[in-house]
């Protein structure tokens, strides 16, 4: 009986990659163990290996196609003995669609007439490390799998071959010693980026975090400023459970003497990052893995960068002000788009900073629209929401017509169970529904 | 005692060993006019005094050169008196003045010079050493032949970030000297009590890190320890451990009754032991001083240190703006 290979997911947050090359020919006989084919994942290009033993019959998706949907059939595996035209080939395996964010329109900083490249957030970061490393002779990259490996996730790719290993340093294990040693560092002078393979490590950093790189400009009397940017993938990727599944978001928040940004859009990655780098201070640059791989609209601009501390308008809308920061911002855009089908219209304004947080435009819209709600990953106690409703309460109390609502992730460690996972998270149903309760309808 | 370390010290010039004597004695009287200063409620919150433990840093002060960094933990005020630091500045700061190294915002754990490469004064126990190798790393990045001294006490030798750093710092190769002051005490817990192999220099032989145990209370012995591990350092061979066998007179802060040990235990090793009173026996033995001109020595440093304390208790407290500044930098 013929059996159909199926596309593997090789990572977490695997969707669809691309078929790199073929190892093996119609008419080849494999057994369990031996190598097909090569992989290429979000992530890495990856060996993928037979699990059964035969003979193939026919391969369904040719060398480099892309976007090749996971579980979708790439070949057929006869038994010995069977005939290949006994295998009815089904339908080509059908290219899932990459995802592009649908309102990565960039703000008023791009000046009229510019074109725009179409980047995935995880280029989009690569190349704003890139050309302030080829401005800035101080700048380096340090952190886990960042050089040889080209990044966890690919993020660094290509940085080695072109800075060297001087300038990009894969550390050992130790996210305390190596956070503390790039502080040191800055003390110094240098201007490192620290990469964490997930900010769920950065806990083990936290204390050279907030109490060397956050206190010592205050504790100096303004002599000893730490320029760094701490960097990595935050928040929730997919199914791996409590410990790699957190928004430190409010966490760093919190910390005076930080700077915390947390792009969605990859032009907002870049030029939010080139701006982290050309910081004085230390910043905490929030990416998410699932976001790496979409795209936008980044503007072909020799210096494209993003001011820390403002806000953009990502939708424009009279009835509902919806706040929103990194991911979140999916939901938000998903239930603007769904609640304009109802004639709602909502303005959807993107964080994309969170300290400083440009509060003045969420204030300003809410005075227009009299109704908030606040979408995040993160927890929901002392979350970036409860900080918003609260500035909302002591400016715009008279702007209000119903109370904030704030949407986050909920109340617990996140489970690994897809069902449950799928509803620890925050979803746009719930941004609806809060949208809905706060204009009553 | 002080006959049996004399015959160790036969190149030293009377200069050399009167500014020894002066430097020493000046932390020192610092520090008890500090501990005075605190009995009278001017100095606040913890003060760490560093009586005792005066030839440690004097001694590797004496073999820094210009562009070498210092660092070290919340027990810094004879660190950044040795190192050049004006202590007018570093008295102001203890009493919480404008005219402070952090202009009062800060305190006795949180100082540093630009100036003077001082990188701090740091209260979290253990957080200065990556910090000191990353002093470290910028040296070996810019290649400019500096090298970072690490200072932390036999307490911080537990923490985990400190084997963290020796691992990259020795597989970095970075020019860190590691000053482990070992003055027998984590705030009250005997080191025995703590440490499992009481040799805390030899913490570095799993990561290849050389270290050697050094007389922490005679400074020419300090000095010819720092000479090695800086030349070591500088030469491109990697950081260096100098564990430094030292003794804390006064308790942990000034809020220790130091029940754990006892008065005798004390006080021999000040009779026996004491580092200011060994340069000051060479120095008279050795026929390059007289007792007045050492009295002569010790009235100028009581003079610094007393315009010292004059200037920190009338420097006016910080302007309440500076509250809401040195938050976050401009560009």
């Amino acid at each position: 009986m013929p059996t159909e290979i199926l596309m593997p997911a090789l990572s977490p947050t695997m969707e669809e990659g691309t078929l790199a090359k073929w190892l093996v020919r119609e008419g080849d006989k494999v057994e369990s163990g031996d190598i097909l084919a090569e992989i290429e994942t979000d992530k890495a290009i990856m060996e993928f290996e037979s699990a059964d033993a035969g003979v193939i019959g026919r391969i369904l998706v040719s060398e480099g196609t892309e976007g090749v949907a996971v579980n979708s059939a790439i070949a057929i595996l006869l038994a010995e003995g069977e005939d290949a035209d006994a295998a009815s080939a089904p339908a080509d395996a059908t290219p899932a669609a990459v995802p592009v964010i649908a309102a990565a329109a960039p703000g008023p900083e791009v000046p009229e007439g510019t074109s725009f490249r179409k980047q995935t957030v995880r280029e989009a970061i690569r190349d704003a490390m890139a050309e302030e490393m080829r401005t800035d002779r101080d700048i380096f990259l340090m952190g886990e799998e960042v050089a040889e490996y080209q990044g966890a996730y690919k993020v660094s790719q290509g940085l080695l071959e072109e800075f060297g290993d001087r300038r990009v340093i894969d550390t050992p294990i130790t996210e305390h010693g190596f956070a503390g040693i790039g502080i040191g560092a800055a003390f110094a002078g240098l201007r490192p980026i620290v990469e964490f393979m997930t900010f769920n490590f950065a806990m083990q950093a936290i204390d050279q975090i907030i109490n060397s790189a956050a206190k010592t400009l205050y504790m100096s009397g303004g002599q000893m400023g730490t320029a760094i940017v701490f960097r990595g993938p935050n928040g929730a990727a997919a199914r791996v459970g409590a410990q790699h599944s957190q928004d430190y978001a409010a966490w760093y928040s919190h910390i005076p003497g930080l700077k915390v940004v947390q792009p969605y859009s990859a032009p907002d990655a870049k030029g939010l990052l080139k701006s982290a780098i050309r910081d004085p201070n230390p910043v905490i640059f929030l990416e998410n893995e699932i976001l790496y791989g979409r795209s936008g609209e980044v503007p072909n601009l020799k210096d494209w960068t993003v001011p820390i501390g403002k806000a953009r308008i990502a939708r424009a809308g009279n009835d509902v002000t919806i706040v929103s920061f990194g991911i979140g911002m999916q939901y938000a855009l998903e239930a603007a788009e769904k609640l304009a089908e109802e004639g709602l219209d909502a303005e959807v304004i993107d964080l994309r900073s969170l300290r400083p947080m440009d509060t003045a435009t969420v204030i300003g819209s809410v005075r227009k629209t009299n109704r908030c709600v606040t979408v995040e990953e993160g927890f929901p106690v002392c979350s970036i929401g409860n900080h918003i409703s609260a500035i909302l309460m002591q400016e715009a109390f008279d702007h209000l017509d119903a109370p904030v609502i704030n949407c986050t992730g909920k109340d617990v460690p996140m489970p690994y169970a897809a069902n449950l996972e799928r509803l620890a998270l925050v979803s746009t149903a719930e941004v609806i529904d809060a949208v809905k309760a706060v204009t009553y309808r | 005692m002080v006959t049996a370390r004399k015959k160790k010290t036969p190149n030293i010039s009377a200069d050399e060993l009167s500014r020894y004597y002066k430097e020493m004695l000046m932390i020192r009287r610092f520090e008890e006019k500090a501990g005075q200063l605190y009995g009278m409620g001017l100095i606040g919150g913890f003060c760490h005094l560093y009586i005792g433990q005066e030839a440690v840093v004097v001694g590797l002060e004496t073999i820094a050169k210009a562009g070498d960094q210092r660092i070290t933990s919340y027990r810094d005020h004879g660190h950044m008196l040795a190192c050049g630091m004006d202590p007018k500045g570093v008295m102001a700061e203890l009493t919480g003045r404008e005219g402070g190294y952090s202009k009062g915002k800060g305190g006795s754990m949180h100082m540093f010079s630009r100036e003077k490469d001082f990188y701090g004064g740091h209260g979290i126990v253990g957080a200065q050493v990556p910090l000191g190798a990353g002093l470290a790393f910028a040296n070996r990045y810019r290649n400019n032949g500096a090298v970072s001294f690490t200072y932390f006490g036999d307490g911080s030798a537990n923490q985990g970030q400190v084997y963290e750093t020796f691992n990259m710092a020795a597989l970095w190769r970075l020019p860190c000297v590691f000053v482990i002051e070992n003055n027998q005490y984590a705030m009250g817990t005997a080191q025995r009590r703590s440490t499992s192999t009481p040799a805390i220099h030899t913490r570095g032989a799993a990561f290849g890190i050389p270290g050697e145990e050094v007389d922490g209370m005679d400074v020419l012995a300090v000095k010819a320890a720092g000479e090695k591990a800086a030349a070591h350092c500088r030469a491109g061979k990697g950081p260096y451990i100098l564990e430094m066998k030292t003794y804390r007179y006064r308790g942990h802060s000034m809020s220790d009754p130091a029940k754990y040990r006892t008065r005798e235990e004390v006080q021999k090793v000040k009779s026996e032991k004491d580092p200011i009173d060994h340069v000051r026996d060479l120095l008279i033995i050795g026929k390059h001083a007289t007792g007045d001109e050492l009295k002569g020595i010790d009235k100028k440093v009581k003079a610094i240190v007393s315009e010292a304390a004059d200037f920190a208790q009338t420097s006016p407290e910080p302007d309440v703006s500076e509250l809401y500044t040195d938050i976050l930098a401009t560009a």
